[in-house]
């Protein structure tokens, strides 16, 4: 359902409007004016990009639209426009983003600043449309920045500053904003839709590119040869890498500044990184990813009404991975249970499980864990699958912890 | 919190009655949450969808289990489809159908059956068997939680337009005024 209109910048107060995850996704495109938008409008696609292209259609949005034969083109077409001082914009999935793999990873190696929006989903075979966090998880090594967002009106608002930490100086490298696919996609829910002319106000004079330009009257080489064992090829190539990475650690205090001004201008404050849920006083706790998030939380609050002493961690950004954050997190607990909505094939475990077990390390103090997995493929993670991970993540304080992961859904 | 479960068959519009439904509880102030269950959607298989309203935040996106309330847009559907699975105690049910109260389908946990020959209501509206804005009118009456005005100004800011538009305010009124409202006895609990 389509029921939004973007406002006119006279209007001062929040528009609230019913919109699914993808429609809001669309809206806060526009409200960040992008230049350029490319789009592969076929399966696997979602109604994200038809969104857009309405909002183009209806003159909501002056962005031009290339509706390119693939998205391996999608992201080449934004390449240019990018180098050519664009805003950039698409959104992809799936098979789609598997597609786009090679402009994908010389998108964060040109260090272009742009935003595109990840609609997990598992990846095939065996063949399913449906959602999970396993295709944004398979290029979570590809240097762009990959934020996950829980509700509806944190896809809308963290489109919108997407676009400020990728094009943020000191940081100049594309974002993935990643919505879990059917939950968060197709769910609709309440959502204020902030005013052009504040948003306008937060992002400030547009200055997407300035380190590297096509600019007929000052020529010069994009993506030269580099690399090799001679000359002056490996430094460089060492150069560029070194640049990269020191890009993605500077996101991090930017990831957090951009989300301290969003909520003293806007008044929702989202935990940039790391979010601790009930856990200070915590003996234990669970941590989550994306739109299962809100049923972790509720799931929590009832196992604290009957005395249980769990909290909640849940990651929003993912890349990078927040280790700083996350070991005060772990800090406050003797027991960590972590569900994935996704397979990390080569651990027997999940993904972020596998991630945490680095920041653990760091930590210098054992603390026993497991990795749940659940969500694959459209499956339901709801607050009963959660009370199962707080028993057994309990369980941790007294019995030796499972080598096998807990696969959540195996008998639903 | 307040729980509903939608079935229809697809191309009876259960998936977007769910978003006008959501849509209606916004506008008497409530947070909403509506989601389609997923899949192929085929004309004619069964599909379903949930809404959530509560006075407070909803933060969990998941699908309903156990609802308060079942909205069925289809006649034939409780032949195939065991649309009470988890209905909670005290329940309620708004069915479309052409018969009396003896002859529905019922599961020991309804309460309240709103009855609305939604298809013959279609019929004479549509010329096509499409249901479901007659049978949010029956969601109205049977229940109040959402009142009549709500459900209007939720079409009205839809994707209908113009004739169109006019047809579903008419279904949505029709559904409202021709639902028959029944209190079904609760045996006494063993």
């Amino acid at each position: 359902m389509s029921t939004a209109t973007l406002e006119k910048p006279a209007a001062a107060k929040p528009k609230v409007i019913l919109a699914e995850g993808n429609e809001a996704a669309a809206l806060g495109v526009a409200l960040a004016r992008p230049d350029m938008v490319a789009v592969y409008p076929i399966t696997p696609q979602s109604s994200l990009v038809e969104h857009v292209a309405k909002l183009i259609a209806d003159g909501k949005m002056d962005a031009d639209i290339v509706d390119a034969e693939g998205e391996h083109s999608v992201l080449s077409v934004l390449q240019g426009a990018a180098l050519a001082g664009g805003r950039t914009y698409t959104a992809t999935c799936g098979p789609g983003l598997a597609f786009m793999f090679e402009p994908y990873f010389r998108t964060s190696g040109m260090r272009l600043p742009m935003v595109m929006t990840i609609v997990t989903r598992d990846g095939i075979t065996p063949q399913s449309v449906w959602g999970g966090h396993q295709d944004a998880m398979t290029v979570r090594e590809v240097g762009w920045i990959q934020i996950y967002c829980e509700s509806v009106q944190e896809v809308l608002d963290t489109t919108i500053m997407a676009f400020k930490i990728a094009e943020h100086h000191d940081v100049m490298l594309p974002v993935n904003v990643c919505l879990d696919g059917n939950y968060l996609s197709y769910g609709a829910s309440r959502v204020e839709l902030p005013p052009q002319a504040e948003v306008d106000a937060f992002m400030g004079d547009k200055d997407v590119n300035w380190h590297v330009a096509l600019d007929p009257s000052r020529p010069m080489a994009v993506d030269p040869l580099t690399g090799g064992s001679g000359g002056k090829g490996p430094s460089t190539f060492v150069r560029y890498r070194k640049g990269q990475c020191k890009g993605m650690q500077n996101a991090l205090a930017v990831i957090e500044e951009v989300h301290e001004e969003w909520a003293q201008r806007f008044g929702r404050r989202f935990a940039p990184l790391v979010e601790e849920y009930r856990l200070d006083d915590a003996d234990y706790a669970i941590m989550t990813l994306g739109s299962m998030s809100g049923a972790a939380k509720d799931a929590v609050d009832a196992a604290r009404d009957a005395g249980r002493k769990v909290g909640l961690i849940k990651l929003k950004t993912f890349s990078p991975f927040p280790v700083v954050a996350l070991q005060k997190a772990l800090a406050k607990v003797k027991a960590l249970g972590v569900v994935d909505r996704s397979v990390g094939f080569r651990w027997n475990c999940g993904p972020m499980y596998q991630e945490t077990m680095g920041a653990l390390y760091r930590l210098g103090r054992f603390i026993p864990s497991m990795s749940f997995i659940g969500g694959l493929a459209g499956a339901d993670i709801t607050e009963a699958h959660f009370q199962r991970v707080i028993a057994e993540t309990e369980a941790l304080l007294t019995n030796p912890a499972p080598t096998e992961p807990v696969w959540l859904n195996e008998k639903d | 919190m307040y729980e509903v479960r939608i079935h229809g068959r697809g191309g009876q519009g259960a998936v977007s009655a769910a978003t006008m439904l959501a849509a209606a509880m916004l506008e008497q102030g409530k947070y909403a949450v509506a989601i389609p269950a997923f899949g192929f959607e085929r004309r004619g298989a069964p599909v379903v969808s949930f809404v959530r309203c509560s006075d407070r935040e909803i933060r969990q996106m998941t699908n309903i289990y156990a609802p308060d309330c079942l909205i069925c847009v289809d006649p034939t559907l409780t032949r195939s489809v065991d649309i009470f699975a988890g209905l909670k105690p005290g329940g309620t049910l708004v069915q479309a159908t052409n018969r009396p109260l003896e002859e529905v389908k019922l599961a020991p946990n309804v309460a309240t059956a709103g009855l609305c020959d939604a298809v013959s209501i279609a019929l004479e509206i549509f010329k096509r068997p499409i249901t479901n804005t007659i049978m949010l009118g029956a969601f109205a009456r049977s229940t109040g939680v959402v009142s009549l005005e709500a459900l209007q100004r939720s079409l009205e800011d839809s994707d209908f337009r113009d004739a169109g538009l006019k047809q579903n305010l008419m279904a949505l009124e029709r559904g409202y005024n021709e639902t028959r409202v029944h209190t079904i006895e609760q045996r006494a609990a063993a």
